[in-house]
């Protein structure tokens, strides 16, 4: 016991570059990032220039379209994205749960497109959608269709960007549900094959259910990452034409470099971290209390 | 469960399996492919999957590193060489860093009771979710009025480290959790103190969960865009933001810009094919337990 009180200080130590870290290079830069969006502030100005002007930053946010605009489309690109994901992720894992030959190079091929940089994809997808040269439209064309628009139309270019996300990210939810799947309690299912079980009913009564807590975790991280997305899009459409594809972490880097209001860009940051951290407590939440569940079934077991 | 045996499937369930792996591949054997035509090739109306691969492209990229000069060169433009070289220092010690400083907060969040441990815990998972967006306006403020190191690498090294450390903390606060305290025990009771079981005990057994908290840290490092865009000067520019500042030009070089690409994406590659069970294991650790 004599050593532990020796070793007090141990844990600190430990802790310590860490802490420093992060604290000087993420805690005070989100502070200071709060205060910033207070002020008007351009990236000529220090901050202690900059002039404080309350929150006319946010009201001036919300009463402009473009910014408005840019925030619909972040929900309705995320909203869209992580539903196509989710179904076709679930659904090809549900198909693919099967004692094959080669499951691991499979899985192997499938992580790639979410390891390569993510400017790189956007510059494989560029390439493919190139009006001329792109091989979706040449294909089009030798089978005798028209070309399609599609990085040069409003409507084409956020239907192109979400393929390429579907491309992307779809093999994360495979993944992960796949391994759920693998880790179900082979019980459960073999009795509902005694039963009589169909294949569907099997999918729809037992699997599902079971994989639920699993999936909605997989479903809150991808919902996060889907408003982090920015390279993809800026490489493929730099949020246009027009705004159709103005997610809101673009929109924030053109305020900040292009139009250089760093203070209303502070703002938007604010918003965008709000909306994050309140997915962050949901799914922290939503971990507590499958914990508090899980044991509670745990002391019920005992007891009986 | 015998595992040698498979299931026998019936056919139009192996020509899905085809399918889906011509489409998730399909993309980056275009890019592979683009990087080997000549312009001509690329430009020309009907694509033919028949053409001379030539390796022209990677050297007007790499003409910085070449022992000879190749000859369709009439000036070589080092701007990608030099991105080369900035990436992989930053990408190297910015993992380096994070790995060292971030096992061991992460060994002391596991390992020791002491106060505030259930707060720091919860911060870190915060913390792990903020994009880089919103740390775009503050650090460019920070960085270039408060700390002096704008356009510098040990800038955007600083920055890489702290955005990735609440991951690897996470991550390897899961794999610290299955070391047997026994074994630390074991250590302490041969005289060893707290640092040496930490690097000579724990950090041994640990050496899976390194290796998948070393590839995602170094992903990221090597992969970023928009924080190395604002931190970077004409001498610390890294591979992703010469690559966006090559597109914005009007008329684009496909074949070189494939080439760069390629060669940006190939340590991922790599990685993804030497480590695969690892990347997975790190990708599940959060959502499926167990």
């Amino acid at each position: 016991m004599s050593t532990a009180r020796a070793n007090r200080l141990t844990p600190y130590l430990f802790l310590a570059p860490a802490g420093i870290v992060l604290l000087v290079a993420l805690f005070y830069p989100i502070c200071y990032m709060i205060y910033a969006s207070f002020l008007d502030w351009n990236p000529s100005q220090r901050i202690g220039e900059a002039d404080f002007v309350g929150i006319r930053n946010y009201t001036k946010l919300f009463s402009d379209d473009a910014f408005r605009e840019s925030m619909w489309v972040t929900l309705k690109f995320a909203a869209i994205v992580v539903t196509l994901e989710m179904v076709i992720g679930v659904g090809l894992a549900m198909l693919l749960d099967r004692n094959i030959r080669g499951m691991s190079l499979l899985r192997t091929l499938f992580i790639l497109p979410m390891m390569i940089a993510p400017i790189v994809v956007g510059l494989m997808w560029r390439y493919m959608y190139h009006p001329t040269v792109g091989i979706f439209n040449q294909t089009l064309e030798s089978w005798g269709f028209a070309p399609i628009p599609w990085l040069s139309d409003g409507g084409w270019a956020f239907t192109s960007v979400i393929i390429a996300d579907v491309w992307q990210w779809t093999p994360f939810i495979f993944i992960l549900s796949l391994a759920a799947l693998q880790s179900l309690p082979s019980s459960a299912i073999e009795a509902s094959k005694i039963d009589g079980a169909t294949g569907w009913q099997q999918i729809i009564y037992i699997k599902l259910p079971l994989m639920l807590p699993v999936l909605i975790v997989t479903l809150l991280l991808r919902l996060i990452d889907s408003f982090k997305v920015l390279e993809v899009i800026l490489v493929m459409t730099n949020g246009g034409p027009g705004l159709s594809t103005e997610i809101l972490s673009i929109r924030i880097n053109r305020t900040a470099s292009e139009f250089r209001e760093l203070g209303e860009a502070a703002a938007m940051s604010n918003l965008l971290l709000i909306v994050l951290l309140i997915l962050t407590f949901a799914m922290f939440i939503y971990n507590k209390a499958q914990e508090i569940r899980a044991e509670r079934m745990r002391a019920a077991e005992e007891e009986a | 469960m015998s595992q040698k045996t498979y299931d026998r499937q019936n056919p139009a369930f192996y020509a899905l399996l085809v399918a889906l792996v011509l489409m998730a591949i399909g993309p980056i054997y275009l890019m592979l492919a683009t990087s080997l035509k000549l312009n001509v090739d690329i430009m020309s109306e009907n694509s033919s999957w028949l053409f001379m691969p030539t390796l022209r492209n990677y050297e007007t990229a790499l003409c910085d590193f070449l022992w000879y000069e190749p000859e369709h060169l009439r000036r070589c433009d080092p701007t990608f060489g030099r991105a080369l070289t900035n990436s992989l220092i930053i990408g190297l010690i910015s993992t380096a860093i994070t790995l060292i400083i971030g096992t061991m907060a992460a060994y002391a969040l596991v390992r020791f009771r002491f106060m505030g441990r259930d707060v720091v815990s919860i911060w870190t998972l915060m913390m792990r979710m903020v994009p880089p967006a919103v740390l775009l306006v503050p650090v460019f403020g920070i960085w270039t009025f408060q700390f002096g190191i704008d356009g510098t690498r040990a800038g955007i090294i600083l920055v890489y480290v702290a955005l990735n450390l609440p991951f690897v903390i996470w991550i390897l606060q899961s794999f610290i959790v299955q070391v047997p305290i026994q074994l630390e025990e074991a250590a302490r009771m041969d005289g060893a103190g707290p640092f040496q079981v930490f690097f000579l005990v724990v950090l041994p057994l640990i050496k899976p969960g390194i290796a998948a908290a070393s590839i995602f840290t170094f992903r990221v490092a090597w992969n970023e865009f928009l924080l190395a865009n604002a931190l970077s000067d004409r001498n610390s520019r890294t591979v992703p933001v010469t690559i966006v500042n090559s597109l914005t030009e009007f008329d684009i070089d496909w074949g070189v810009i494939m080439a760069t690409g390629m060669l940006l994406a190939i340590p991922p590659i790599i990685f993804t094919f030497v480590a695969s069970r690892q990347i997975i294991t790190g990708m599940t650790a959060g959502a499926v337990k167990g």
